[in-house]
Formats: structure tokens, C-alpha cells, sequence
């Protein structure tokens, strides 16, 4: 982890008429974290996620995304980002081979590219053999894993990861989060949302949204140690149940 | 009872405060009858024509004055060459042209035979058809006129083809067709539509798993249709009789019997195609090529079914709306009762009841 | 005689290409007053199972029954006295919550009046909003709201598929403690989750994956029976430490585990000589014994 800040938001808000969704969060992500970013159903995560991938521009404060503006340089934003979302995001009619040329066609990457880092994660996900079948067919630990291989193969700096592990299987979760590891380890920067508190210790640092304001935001030992809670699950229940809103 | 009230309550709500569909739903009709009733009719009123007069006698003179003053045409000018003609045509101004040969009058004196050449506008072939139509129909009033006080009679040749049917008034035709294809969109889709929705939604494993019978939540879908669709067959009926002024001649009771027997196809069909698909998406479209495409292709309200080729002719059997327009034309316009319709009406209700019966049984009790 | 009694079960799916086993002979029984447990991932057959159960698919093979009568024959019985949540929120969006309580109490015969009794802990919540339309409701209050239509007819047997599934910790929270009153009204519930540490508040719980129970007991009868020594390790770089428990001796497997990795290691394995080497690598590791809890015993059972 080096010390350049990839991901810096500064007060960032967005207003839905009188609703103020995000309500001027500010923090940093360095190169090669694992953010977590964590709030109860409608507490703002997906609007706040939303701003800082180009999708929708904030009403007020600054953002930068991998050196981009999110109000003027959106383009550039969605080139130099990857993401994946927590309802499965590839084609199921398509085949696996098929998917991640598709993917890797979007982002311009050369044919001898895709070819070769094909071959390379087929083998690291051991779907070498089913790289011919449709994606519809695997089992939905085998997808995501695939979902996310697909996310960061034209690695990009950072990828947002929405609730990415939603009903898999423990064992698969686990494979999952050490493909996360080795992401961060090259270099690319994870911001990543979850229901799952567990998932949350595995994070470097934690942010804590409630009703549009980031409530709590440090290292999960640090936050446990500051809510005197045994778990990140406590600590977000401490959190949570202050809410007013809830749901979107 | 009282769960059957409350399903159709519910129907109701949902019809209600989908704002947008009940609008269309409710518009459809008008816009439809005001779009066939006037832009797409094949009617054409005040053309503007040209004449070219080689013969210049009493009777062209006759002739074009009985043209000029019929409300079809505006005699807009008088030509003296082909080469004429054709530049008029270039610069669009004239939609037809009249030509008279040499000695025309003559000709009907002495050879009780005389010819005219009907010059129109093929580009726009419809209009041409139209206006060619309606200047030979002049011309055999004519023709006729002057025959009657003579033993041997006179004919004037008119060198135009006839390609189309003559319908001297577009919206009487449009009306029943119209009528169909509201009530087809209105039934077949929206109901389609409404079952397939509430799969896609799970509200109907909820009403799956309740003491409900099949077949109340089947009728108790179709219910708010039936009214909606009586309500647009009013719409009609009464902006035909007082916007596109086509009288209403036969028995309406019977009229409006015909047409709910109609709906009942269409809502059947709508059930049966919300039996075999899981999807809104592809209830649509089957609807739409299922229903739709064939109840303006094959019922003789857009393309004579006589002109078609045998095959085709034979199919347009099996397209309820082929029936429905025969017998609201009949009906409608010529004024027919039941003991001239019942045949159609018997394969009508012959229908009904099949479809009704094979969506029945095809209605799942359980998912998949 | 059992409230649901599920008897050799088996169920596929098959498309032109493949045919998928949803449900592989599977079995269990129910008791009068249970909150019973069906916990596994997604695509583990839950929802094929539940929908057995409550009379939507009919099974290849095996038997269900709900208070004695049978899911294909006596379908129409089971309908009346059987309580249903699909897995997604499935309410008219466009009618109010009044509206969608009063519909789904008129559609089973019943009035809201007649077992406001049942409903009252769990809508009184929401009755503040019930000129609102359903769709309009947060996450938490749809599912409020969705309970008491499936309770609205006080039905003997309450099925819950995924009453929890994309709801955030404090809704689940206050779902379970719903659950638990219900429970204490003499109501036998058979719910599904994917979530590991919701097993613990069942009276019983079934662990399945692929279609098959792969465990079936309390909660603590499940945790007793995980025979291997169970320890949580924790250092500064852990993921240099995870690497290194996969490999070292003794090891059965390492896997992270909240804060911690945890390591089961093989049955006669002694645990200190896993320490030694663990500090004598990097001095300053943490090592205790821990706990197995639901999630422990899964992959376990998911390994063998």
C-alpha cells in the first residue's frame, strides 16, 4: 500500500429534491486498500457508489476518482475503474470465453492481450474446461469468482465491488476474498460493500454510513476498540439502530 | 363471492392508478378512430386535376362540368399538349389528368363508343386509385344519363385499371375495423399482460398457495377488461355516429351483443397466451403478432380478402376479427339483423368457447 | 402427527442440454411448535424445496406432507391452512398497506378483525403508514408487512423462504425477534437462510448445499459434533499467515474468520506444536482456542 490517495471525496452530497441522500461524506482510499464501505438498506451507500463511478453527478463537494474529476471527467473515470455488482453482472446466454472477451472488447484491450490473459485466468479459476460453457450453467460461487476475474481484467486501479458475496456458499466466500487479497496486493485498490459483518474485519479500513453521513470510519480493530463492541457486528448494530430512515 | 369482489376491487385498483396505461387505454379508441377516420383514409377530397380537352364539344363540356362540380375534384387548369401533362405532373401540382381524344362527341353519335384516358399519379398509389375510381364512377353516371333516352347505348371507355375496390366512403369501412383492433389490444394484450405481471411480480404464488380456484382469479382478471372494453366500443360507436357521421343502421343491442362476444375471444386468447409465457416481454409480442398483426393483414379492413392468394384466404378463417368485421359491417353499415350474421356469430361463439377451454386447462395450479 | 414431514425428496430440473438436481433425496420432519431451520447457500435447493412443501412444484420422487396431507393430492387442503413467504417481496406494490392486508384476509376467507390477535406485535408497526402504497415502504416495513399477510389467516404452518436475504443487520435483527413471539404462540415456522449466524436462533436447524442435508440437529447438537481442535490465529501480515497455516503441519484447513484466521487442525494434532512453529516464524502471533460456530461446521461438512 503506498501512500497516494486514489479514491479522495471531500463533502461530497446529493439531494433528491428535499432529500439529502448523501449528506457531505468525506474520506480518502489509498493504492492497494481494501475499503469497506458498510450502512443498513438506504443509508446512502449505493447513491455515494454511484457518484464516485461516473454514474451520477453529486449536487455538491469534490471528487476525485483515480486522478479523474467526477463532475468533468467521468469518461476517464469509467475507463480506469472496474466494477461488479452484487446481482450478477455477467451474460448468462453467453459463454465464459465469450463474456471476457466481450468485457475486455469494451475496454479496448488488444486481441494478443485478451488472449493471453484469458488462458491465464481460466487457469487461476480452474474453468480452463468450462470455458466453452454457458455462464448460465456454472454454479453462482464459480460466477462471481468469474464476475469479479472479469472486473479487474483490464486492470483497472481501483474496483467497486457491490455486496459482491450476497447467498454464497462460506467456502466460496473465502476464495472469493483471497482473489480480493491478491488483487490489492498488485496494486489495485478494492471499495466494496457487504451484509456480511464477518467481511468486514477483512477490510483495512471501514466506513460506517448512517441516514447519508459516514458516522464512523477507521481499521475494524480501531472501531471496535471506540464502539466497545467484540465484533464489527456489534459496532454496526450500535450504529444502525440510531437510523432514522431506512431503505431507499 | 365476497373473494371474488375483492379480486376484481383489486383489478380495479391497479387499472386505476396506473395512470399512464388507463390513459391510453381510454385514448387508444379515439386517436385510433380519428387516425383511420381521417389522415389514413383512402377518401380524397377536392384533388386538385387537370384537363386536357382535344375535342372541346357539348359533351366534354357536360363531362367535365358534372367533375369539376363533384366534391372530389377541383379542375385547377386546362392543358393543351402530352408533353403538358407531364410537366404538370413534375412540378405535382395536379393529382390527375383527364385526357379527351378528337372528336369524342362524335364518336358517341356515330359509334355509340367513345374513350377517355384517366392519367394519375402513380407514385402515390392510393390516391391515384382513389381519384381514377371516382372520376370513372362519374363518368358512368354519365354515361348512363345519356343512355336512358336512347335504345342503343352509349359507352365510354375509361383506360384506367381497376386495382382497388371502390370505396366511395373511407371511414365507413374504418369504423368496424377499428372497433376490432381497440378491443383486441384493449383484451388480448392488457390482459396478457396483467397475469404475466403478477408471475413476474410472485404476487400470483401468493394467490397460488390460497384456497382461491383458479378459475375466480382467470374471470376476475377479465372482468375490469369486459368493462373497460364497453366502455371503448361506446367510445366508438359514438364518435363514428357523430364525428365521422357512419349511421349506426342495424339493431345496436346487436351490435353490441356481437361485440361482447368479440371480447370474449380476445380475453381468452389473452389467457391463453398469459398461460404459456412467463414473461411481460413476450406476452406482448405474442400478442401483437398473434393478434394484432393477422386482425389488420387478414380481416378485410386493410387489404380485400378476396385479392388474396387461396392460401391466405383460407387462413383468414381462423382470425376471429375476420368474423367480428363482417358482422359489424353487415350490421352497422347495411343495416343486417341476426338471421343474416348467425353464421358468423355461431363460428364467433365456436371460438370463444375452444379458446376458453384450452386456456382454462392450460391455467397452472401450481408453478411451472 | 408432524406438521411437515418431507420423505425422500427428489426434484431436477432439465433443459435440452443438462439436467440440474435441485433436490437430492432429501428428508426431515418437523415438530409441533418447531422453528425450523433450513440453512445453506444460493442454488442449494431451498426455494424448490419450499415450493414443494407449499403445493407450487410437484416433486420427481419422495413425499411431502403438511399436517397430514399430501402436497400433490390434498393441495386445495393445504392451501387453506398453510402460510406462505416467497423468497421475494411479493405484495401488490400499487395498493396500500391497508389495502394488501384486507385483499390477502378476504382471498383466504377471513377478516383483518378476526386474528388481529396474531398480527398485532407486527402491525402496529406499520399501521401508522397504511394509507401508503406498498411500494413505497422501506426494506424493513415491506417485510412487516408481508409477514402479516402470510399470517392473516392464522395458518398452522408458516413457510419463510428468504425472509432475510438483502435486508440489512438490524432488520434481521428485529425479523428474528418476531420470528421468536410467533413461535411462542404455538405457530410451527419453517424458514430458509444463507445466513450462517441466523442458525443459532432455530430450535432446529438442516444445513444444505447441492440438494442434500449434509447436517441435521440443534444448533448445539451441530457445534458438539465438530470433533477437530479449533484454533484462531492472528498476525500482523495476514495474509502471509494464512498462506502459511495452509501449508504448515497438522493442518486440516485455514480459512479467515473475522479478525482472525481460523485453523482446524487434524484430530490428534496437538495444538502447541502449532504454536511453537507459528511463533517461532513471527514472534507476537496470537493463537487461542476458539469456538466452532454454524459457519465452522459448514465448511467442514462441505469439505468431507
Amino acid at each position: 500500500m503506498s501512500n497516494e490517495n486514489v479514491i479522495s471525496v471531500d463533502g461530497l452530497t446529493k439531494r433528491f429534491g428535499h432529500f439529502v441522500a448523501v449528506d457531505h461524506i468525506s474520506f480518502d482510499v489509498k493504492r492497494g486498500e481494501i475499503f469497506g464501505f458498510l450502512g443498513a438498506n438506504g443509508a446512502g451507500k449505493t447513491t455515494a457508489m454511484r457518484m464516485l463511478c461516473g454514474l451520477s453527478l453529486p449536487t455538491e463537494g469534490k471528487a476525485t476518482v483515480a486522478g479523474f474529476d467526477v463532475y468533468t471527467q467521468n469518461e476517464q473515470i469509467k475507463k480506469n475503474i472496474g466494477y461488479m455488482s452484487q446481482k450478477f453482472s455477467l451474460y448468462e446466454n453467453l459463454t465464459v470465453k465469450e463474456n471476457i472477451r466481450f468485457y475486455a472488447g469494451i475496454y479496448g484491450k488488444s486481441d494478443q492481450f485478451i488472449r493471453q490473459k484469458t488462458e491465464k485466468v481460466l487457469e487461476q479459476l480452474h474453468l480452463t474446461n468450462e470455458a466453452d460453457k454457458l455462464v448460465g450453467s456454472l454454479p453462482l460461487g464459480w460466477k462471481q469468482k468469474l464476475a469479479f476475474s472479469v472486473a479487474i481484467f483490464h486492470e483497472p486501479g481501483i474496483v467497486f465491488l457491490d455486496e459482491p458475496t450476497g447467498g454464497v456458499d462460506p467456502v466460496t466466500r473465502r476464495e472469493f476474498w483471497n482473489m480480493i487479497y491478491e488483487a490489492a496486493a498488485n496494486g489495485i485498490t478494492i471499495f466494496v460493500t457487504t451484509h456480511y459483518m464477518d467481511e468486514a474485519e477483512y477490510c483495512g479500513r471501514v466506513s460506517i454510513m448512517v441516514d447519508g453521513r459516514i458516522e464512523a470510519l477507521d481499521t475494524p480493530s480501531m472501531l471496535k476498540q471506540q464502539f466497545d463492541a467484540a465484533s464489527m457486528d456489534q459496532v454496526f448494530l450500535k450504529l444502525a439502530r440510531k437510523a432514522e430512515r431506512s431503505d431507499n | 363471492m365476497k373473494q371474488f369482489v375483492s379480486l376484481i376491487k383489486k383489478e380495479f385498483h391497479h387499472i386505476l392508478r396506473d395512470r399512464r396505461t388507463m390513459f391510453i387505454l381510454l385514448g387508444m379508441p379515439i386517436a385510433q378512430i380519428i387516425l383511420f377516420g381521417f389522415a389514413l383514409t383512402n377518401e380524397v377530397k377536392n384533388a386538385r386535376i387537370a384537363v386536357y380537352d382535344q375535342s372541346k364539344d357539348i359533351a366534354t363540356a357536360a363531362l367535365i362540368t358534372e367533375i369539376n362540380s363533384s366534391r372530389y375534384f377541383d379542375i385547377e387548369n386546362n392543358l393543351n399538349s402530352y408533353k403538358e401533362i407531364e410537366e404538370t405532373f413534375k412540378k405535382g401540382s395536379i393529382k390527375l389528368a383527364i385526357v379527351f381524344p378528337q372528336n369524342f362527341h362524335d364518336d358517341l353519335q356515330h359509334f355509340n363508343k367513345a374513350q377517355v384516358q384517366l392519367v394519375t399519379d402513380a407514385s402515390d398509389p392510393n390516391t391515384a386509385n382513389a381519384l381514377s375510381n371516382y372520376a370513372t364512377a362519374i363518368i358512368k353516371d354519365y354515361e348512363n344519363r345519356i343512355t336512358n333516352d336512347r335504345k342503343l347505348p352509349y359507352t365510354i371507355k375509361t383506360e384506367t385499371r381497376m386495382l382497388y375496390n371502390p370505396q366511395l366512403k373511407g371511414s365507413y369501412s374504418m369504423v368496424p375495423g377499428v372497433m376490432a383492433m381497440v378491443l383486441m389490444l384493449v383484451c388480448t394484450m392488457m390482459t396478457a399482460i396483467t397475469i404475466v405481471k403478477e408471475k413476474e411480480l410472485g404476487t400470483m404464488e401468493i394467490l397460488l398457495v390460497s384456497p382461491l380456484k383458479p378459475i375466480k382469479i382467470i374471470v376476475a382478471k377479465a372482468v375490469p377488461y369486459l368493462l373497460l372494453s364497453i366502455v371503448n366500443i361506446s367510445t366508438i360507436l359514438l364518435l363514428s355516429v357523430f364525428v365521422l357521421e357512419v349511421p349506426i343502421n342495424g339493431s345496436l343491442l346487436l351490435l353490441i351483443f356481437e361485440s361482447v362476444l368479440f371480447t370474449l375471444v380476445c380475453l381468452a386468447f389473452g389467457l391463453l397466451i398469459s398461460a404459456s409465457t412467463g414473461s411481460q416481454q413476450i406476452a406482448m409480442f405474442i400478442s401483437l403478432t398473434g393478434m394484432f398483426l393477422p386482425t389488420i393483414m387478414l380481416s378485410g379492413f386493410m387489404f380485400p380478402i378476396e385479392n388474396m392468394p387461396l392460401p391466405l384466404q383460407i387462413i383468414s378463417n381462423i382470425v376471429p376479427a375476420k368474423w367480428y368485421y363482417s358482422i359489424v359491417n353487415a350490421v352497422m353499415i347495411k343495416g343486417a339483423g341476426i338471421e343474416i350474421v348467425w353464421k358468423q356469430t355461431l363460428v364467433l361463439a365456436g371460438i370463444t368457447l375452444l379458446l376458453l377451454a384450452l386456456s382454462i386447462r392450460k391455467f397452472k395450479i401450481r408453478l411451472a | 402427527m408432524k406438521p411437515v414431514v418431507v420423505d425422500h425428496i427428489t426434484k431436477t430440473y432439465s433443459s435440452k442440454k443438462d439436467k440440474v438436481t435441485a433436490l437430492n433425496d432429501i428428508s426431515f420432519e418437523v415438530e409441533e411448535g418447531e422453528l425450523f431451520g433450513i440453512i445453506g447457500p444460493d442454488g442449494a435447493g431451498k426455494t424448490s424445496l419450499f415450493r414443494i412443501i407449499a403445493t407450487l412444484l410437484v416433486q420427481d420422487s419422495g413425499k411431502a406432507t403438511v399436517e397430514g396431507l399430501d402436497s400433490v393430492k390434498d393441495y386445495k387442503e393445504i392451501r387453506n391452512i398453510l402460510g406462505y413467504m416467497p423468497g421475494r417481496f411479493s405484495l401488490y406494490q400499487d395498493l396500500t398497506v391497508e389495502e394488501n392486508l384486507n385483499f390477502f384476509a378476504t382471498i383466504f376467507n377471513t377478516t383483518v378483525n378476526e386474528n388481529y390477535d396474531l398480527i398485532k406485535d407486527i402491525y402496529s408497526q406499520i399501521e401508522p403508514f397504511k394509507k401508503r402504497r406498498a411500494g413505497k415502504l422501506s426494506g424493513g416495513m415491506k417485510q412487516k408487512l408481508a409477514l402479516s399477510c402470510a399470517l392473516i389467516h392464522k395458518p398452522s404452518v408458516l413457510l419463510l423462504d428468504e425472509p432475510t436475504t438483502g435486508v440489512d443487520a438490524v432488520s434481521r435483527k428485529e425479523f428474528w425477534e418476531m420470528l421468536k413471539k410467533l413461535k411462542q404462540q404455538g405457530i410451527t415456522i419453517l424458514v430458509s437462510t444463507p445466513y450462517m449466524d441466523e442458525a443459532g436462533l432455530c430450535d432446529r436447524i438442516a444445513l444444505v448445499q447441492n440438494g442434500e442435508v449434509l447436517s441435521l440437529d440443534t444448533p448445539q447438537g451441530i457445534i458438539d459434533s465438530f470433533e477437530n481442535p479449533l484454533l484462531a490465529v492472528r498476525s500482523n501480515d495476514m495474509l502471509k499467515l494464512l498462506k502459511r497455516l495452509k501449508s504448515a503441519r497438522g493442518v486440516d484447513d485455514a480459512y479467515p474468520f473475522g479478525e482472525y484466521h481460523h485453523v482446524v487442525l487434524q484430530k490428534n494434532y496437538n495444538k502447541d506444536d502449532l504454536s511453537d512453529y507459528l511463533v517461532k516464524e513471527e514472534p507476537g502471533t496470537e493463537i487461542i482456542s476458539a469456538q466452532p460456530n454454524i459457519e465452522d461446521c459448514f465448511m467442514n461438512l462441505m469439505k468431507n
